[in-house]
Formats: structure tokens, sequence, C-alpha cells
């Protein structure tokens, strides 16, 4: 791997203008794949999910799928977007393996969805407009392993498999247009974007959008041009960014890249370029690009696509509150910063907090335990928050073990613990580890007089009026007891012992 | 007169990935010009009144209900396969030797 010399990235800034384009592919979450009944279901044996349809055996007619189309029709309207009247699938026609059919059913020049929009809100709460050029439909394409290189890698590889489980599932493509004026906010923009998009996604029900299963990747276009300079420089095309972060970090690592080899007086080659999440770098996808020739026609085998416009509204009307209004609006209810909705999007944590206060438990302790203790075991683990074996029931529940008084934070803590582990439901735990605060008088009354007769020394000071020190009285009891007593009646247990009141 | 040059046969040879000499790249050059002139005479009974057709029938949102079908078996989907590997198929090396 060629080592390549960037600039700062300030210094880019100051010499150059980003201009991006970012294409994001969204699996849906369809039961079976877009012109075919195969399923869609994940992490089946290989070929074990195809037909003559997605094989592309002779013979077969595919038949598109409705929800595949309903949901494209709502992408869109989320997105502002027009729907067409009218529109074709398009055979996109290439030789690689990753299609049995050798070519892909897209859409060319007339996608379901076009000329749209997205305002999405960066960090400090300025709201940015990125406008979208088209939403289409077309099919995933199957997974190859690539045999015989090193770590495997297409190169030097002596032979590939194929596993065509995945080539037909429904893909929507959603296109910007030109993302101009971002400056050295291009980055932030971008994962903003991306990010919303994302929020966006799920909330219309249409996908999970997970970046980590695949089920949402982005290709981050960018170019720069000088200042003042109205023509677009030559753009570079970073394929499979697969994260929020790395969305980021590829614009930024591109901006450094191209004015490096602007300000050294080279050209740009327009390219596919790979990343690396380990160092945040691209490379040259060294691909040929030249025979990049797909002979684009319309589909022969598939009618035309004429959504009516009855339909269109009816989606419309039924489409769910957006992702942004939705947060301003828990944000206000809430009572919490914009950095910390911010935090709490970017964790993923929103739907979890919504769903535990449905479940039950006061907002401020949903957040404290999601954004807290949850989010620190996810971390730890690699795990995404909504991967972790615990519900927002479950998460509810402890926190109403804690409101009643029968758990402290402490305790609560262990029986979430309990919980990670599989070691059941909070009750469960409960009872199984035998976590309880201990409130009991006469379980306490012999702790607090071990206590008392063991600090002699604190006791007489308290008895002479320094009831602050009622504080290491109560510790010993907390530790004698494992920390299972409730703290204000020990204190309260210890006061009246030493004939003290703390008025 | 539309036509195809040899040229043209030769860029879609090598989109499509197939080897031909330069005798058979005169040999289709001329077979798939005959072709496409035979073709190019609907142009002569299509008036301006008559829009460029891609699907026959006047049929539109033809859609199926998203309901799982029966798949072949691993067994009958690779029967097909010139060699597998994996319970996948297996194909030549893609890149060449830089």
């Amino acid at each position: 791997m060629t080592v390549t010399e960037l600039v700062s990235y300030e210094a880019a800034l100051a010499g150059y203008d980003p201009v991006m384009g970012l294409e994001v592919h969204v699996e849906l979450g369809t039961r079976t794949k877009m012109f075919c009944g195969c399923s869609t279901e994940l992490g089946a044996e290989p070929n074990s999910q195809t037909c003559p349809i997605c094989l592309g055996l002779p013979g077969s007619l595919p038949v598109v799928n409705s929800i595949g189309v309903e949901s494209a029709i709502k992408i869109g309207l989320a997105l502002n977007c027009e729907i067409a009247e009218w529109c074709r699938f398009a055979r996109k026609n290439y030789f690689y393996p990753d299609m049995p059919k050798n070519f892909q059913t897209s859409q060319y020049d007339e996608p379901i969805a076009f000329n749209g929009y997205l305002d999405v809100q960066l960090e400090d709460g300025e709201i940015f407009r990125v406008e979208i050029e088209r939403a289409h439909m077309e099919e995933d394409t199957g997974k190859s392993t690539h045999v015989g290189g090193a770590t495997g890698r297409i190169h030097g590889a002596s032979h590939s498999l194929l596993d065509y489980n995945r080539a037909g599932i429904p893909l929507i493509e959603i296109v910007t247009k030109p993302i101009e004026g971002a400056g050295e906010r291009a980055p932030e923009v971008a994962k903003a974007y991306v990010a919303e998009l994302r929020e966006l996604i799920k909330a219309l029900g249409v996908s999970e959008a997970r970046m980590d299963k695949g089920q949402m990747r982005c290709d981050v276009n960018l170019s720069l041009r000088r200042h003042g300079v109205e023509k677009f420089g030559t753009r570079s095309e970073t394929k499979n960014v697969n994260s929020l972060r790395s969305v980021e970090r590829a614009a930024r690592f591109e901006i450094q890249r191209h004015a490096a080899v602007l300000e050294s007086g080279g050209t740009i080659v327009q390219e596919t370029r790979h990343f690396h999440e380990e160092d945040g770098s691209t490379t040259s996808g060294r691909i040929k690009d030249n025979a990049e020739d797909y002979r684009y026609f319309p589909e022969p085998d598939l009618v035309p696509v004429a959504p009516s416009r009855e339909w269109v509204e009816e989606l419309r009307a039924g489409l769910p509150e957006l992702p942004r209004l939705h947060r301003k609006r828990l944000r206000e209810e809430w009572g919490i910063s914009e950095h910390d909705m911010q935090s709490i999007l970017n964790a993923g944590a929103v739907d979890l907090i919504v769903a535990t206060t449905d479940a039950g438990a006061p907002a401020d302790q949903a957040r404290k335990w999601w954004m807290g203790e949850l989010s620190r075991n996810a971390n730890e683990s690699g795990r995404a928050l909504d991967e972790l074996p615990i519900s927002p029931a479950q998460v509810a529940r402890v926190t109403a073990l804690v409101a009643s008084g029968d758990l402290n934070d402490k305790l609560a803590r262990q029986v979430i613990e309990g919980v990670l582990a599989g070691e059941g439901d909070p009750d469960t735990v409960v009872d199984k580890r035998g976590l309880k605060v201990v409130s009991d008088d006469g379980a306490l009354g012999t702790a607090v007089e071990e206590a008392i007769a063991s600090n002699a020394a604190i006791a007489d000071k308290i008895r002479g009026g320094k009831v602050a020190a009622v504080g290491a009285l109560v510790g010993a009891v907390m530790k004698a007891t494992r920390g299972q007593a409730d703290a204000a009646r020990v204190k309260e247990l210890i006061l009246e012992k030493l004939g003290v009141s703390e008025g | 007169m539309p036509g195809i040059t040899r040229e043209e046969v030769a860029h879609l040879a090598r989109l499509a990935r197939l080897e031909l000499s330069g005798e058979e790249l005169d040999h289709f050059a001329g077979q798939l010009g005959d072709i496409i002139g035979a073709v190019a005479r609907v142009a002569e009974v299509a008036d301006q009144d008559v829009p460029p057709t891609s699907h026959p029938l006047p049929l539109t949102n033809v859609m199926r209900a998203d309901e799982v079908r029966p798949s072949l078996t691993p067994e009958q989907a690779l029967s097909g396969a010139p060699a597998q590997e994996q319970q996948r198929f297996k194909v030549p090396q893609i890149l060449g030797e830089d």
C-alpha cells in the first residue's frame, strides 16, 4: 500500500471548497426478494434461498414485489420527492459473477422518486438542507468469497465462490444532488445526512437500516474546487463506507488527499477508492473501470410501474412523524440539551429510551440506564445497544424496583448485570442473587448496634451534636449488609438509637 | 442506413468477455449489420406519432404479494454449475495479474 501524502485539513479548506455526492443503498426488510418469492432471511445456508428467477435461468419471469414498490414510494415521499406517474425498470449489463443474470435489474432514467430534500441537523443545532436527486429501485448482488489470496482479497485470489442468497434482495438507492457550501463542515454534513436517513428509514419501518449488517451502505463522491470557481473538480468515489464515523472520516481523508494532489500540481483521477477502517485512509480501487459501459435498456420482462395518485396520497397520509421533529418533541418533553439529544441519537438509543418509557419508566431513569451502564457494556462488548440481551421492558422493571424501594442503585446495577449475563429477567435475578434492599428494622437493628459498638468514638461525637458524622456509621452498616440496606432507614435507626434528632 | 461497425462489435465482445479473432469480428460485424438493418425497417412504417415501445402489452403495475415461496434446494440450485465448492458456485479468477 503506498503512503498517501496529505495536507492538513485546515490548509485544504483554506484553498478549496469540497463538493460531495452521497449514494446510499438501503436493503429493504421485505420478507421476499424484489422479483421472486425467495426468502430474504439472513444467515441461511449458502444457496438455499434461490430460484430460477434470481439465478437468471432461461425462461424464468420476474414479478415485482408490491411491498418493494410501496417502500420505495414511502422513502421518496419522506424525502420530499416527486413520485413518478409511470416508470420502468432497466437492465444494467455487466459481467461479474456476483449477479448470475449478467445484469442487475435497476432503474435508469426513470427513477420512481426524484427531486427531493432532507433537512439534517448538525451537532450545534444548525439545519443543513441536502437536496435529493433520486431514489430508485434495484436488487442486491450475491456474496463473493475470494479464495487463495491474502486475507480474502480479490487480488491474488485463485478463484471465487458465490452464494446467491442475497442476489435479488430489494435495494433502494438514494442519490443526493451535489452538496455544496458545507465548507469545513462537509464531513459532518455527510455523517449527519446518513444518520438522519437511517433514522428516517427506521421510522418508516421499511428496513432496520443497520450499517453494521450491510443493510445500509454509503458511497462518498467527493471533489474539490478552488474558492470562487464554479466548475466542479474531478471526483473520487469511495465505496462501501459502512459506519457513520467512517462516512465522516472518508470525506475528511479525501479532502486532504485531493488537496495534496492538487497542491503538488497533480490531477485527480476519476476512480473508485476503498476505505480502510483501521487508519481511516482510502486507496485506489485498482479495478480498471475503463470497461464501464452498462448498455442500459428497458427491462422487457417487467411491465412499467405506474403508481396511482390515490395510492401515493394514501401512503403520504400514513407517513410517521419525521425523526428530526420527533426528536425535537422528545427533547422538549425530556427537558435535555441539543447536545445530550445528539449523544442519544449517536448511541442509537432514541427508540430504546422511548420503548422503556412506554413500558412505564420515568424518562430520566430510562436515559440514565441506556446512556450509562448499558452504553458502557455495549462499548466494552463491541455490540450495538439494541443487540444487548436486555429489553426496554426489563430496564423499565428495574427502574420500577428502584422506585418502590426494593432496590437501590447499586443493587439495580447488579440486576442489570445479571440480566445481561443471561440469568433471567430482573425479578428472577433479584430472587436468585438475593438482591433486596433490607429495610426490615429487625434485620437492620443488629447491624446498627454492631456499628455503634465498634465505632464508639464516632457515636460519642454524634451524641455530642455532630450529626454529620452519622455518614461513617451508615457506611459501616452498608458495608456489613453488602450494600443491601436501605440507607435512609439505616440513618434514621442510628439517630434514634443514639437519641439524636436530625433537625 | 443504421448498422454496426467492426469497432463496435470488438467493444461489445470485450464487454461480454468474448475473445474474437479478427476474422470473427469481420464475420459477426457483417451478420449483426444485416440483423440491425432488418429490424430497422420497422422505422419505415412507424411514423412520428408512434412512440418508441419497450412493452407491447398495455399492462402496468403487475405485482405480487410479499409472500415467501419455496426456493430450490442448494443441490438443485448448484446442479447446473460447472464447478462448485463449499455449497457455492465456483468461478475462475476474476482479476488477472496486473
